[in-house]
């Protein structure tokens, strides 16, 4: 399922035009990615979490060339996989994998 | 965040839904979500990330705890792999227009 295709199918069961879906999809997504971008966790209940992990520096080599390069302090941002939706994710594990 | 805070945000910003309908229709975005990864099929969202789906084979392991062997059920699990750009957007750099 793509982006598209889940504005489709929310517009469909929410009655509600493509637009509007398309509109609620992206104030989701937008909050969600604002919220990460400022460091915070995000946590959907029965969905799982999403945190920010900080990384420090480090000295790290090219795998080519084998020269050391410093690699920058990064933020990562991780998702937990919440209880509810692990559940059912592995009980539909007799659907095969779809575009796995 | 919360649930709470997203719903605030839909409410909000796209505007003409009550407060009720907001949260009905951030359910129905999750629920949605969930039902498709329920399926067995991965749900990719441009700008935001990838949630895609693992089988893992049983595995021979070990209570930490008590040391016992135990089995491990094949299982099947979910991953996301969070988007360049909002992973650029996190460190506040020029990786955010890719």
């Amino acid at each position: 399922m793509t982006r598209s295709e889940l504005v489709e199918a929310v517009a469909a069961r929410g009655e509600i035009t493509r637009q509007r879906a398309e509109a609620v999809v992206d104030a989701i997504l937008a909050a969600m990615s604002e919220a990460m971008q400022r460091g915070e966790s995000i946590e959907v209940r029965g969905f799982g979490s999403f945190t920010i992990r900080p990384y420090k520096s480090y000295q790290g080599r090219n795998p080519k060339t084998g020269a050391s390069v410093e690699v920058q302090a990064k933020r990562v941002p991780f998702f937990r996989v919440g209880k509810e939706l692990r559940e059912i994710v592995n009980a539909g594990r007799h659907h095969p994998l779809v575009d796995p | 965040m919360t649930k709470v805070h997203i719903v605030k945000a839909v409410y909000s910003r796209v505007g003409g839904f009550s407060k009720e309908e907001s949260a009905a229709l951030v359910d129905l975005v999750f629920d949605t979500i969930k039902e498709t990864l329920g399926r067995g099929e991965r749900v990719k969202l441009t700008g935001f990330g990838n949630f895609a789906l693992r089988d893992k084979q049983a595995r021979r392991g070990r209570n930490p705890r008590t040391g016992e062997e135990i089995t491990i059920d094949p299982r099947r699990v979910l991953v996301w792999k969070p988007s360049a750009r909002l992973r650029g957007e996190v460190n506040d750099d020029e990786a955010s227009d890719t």
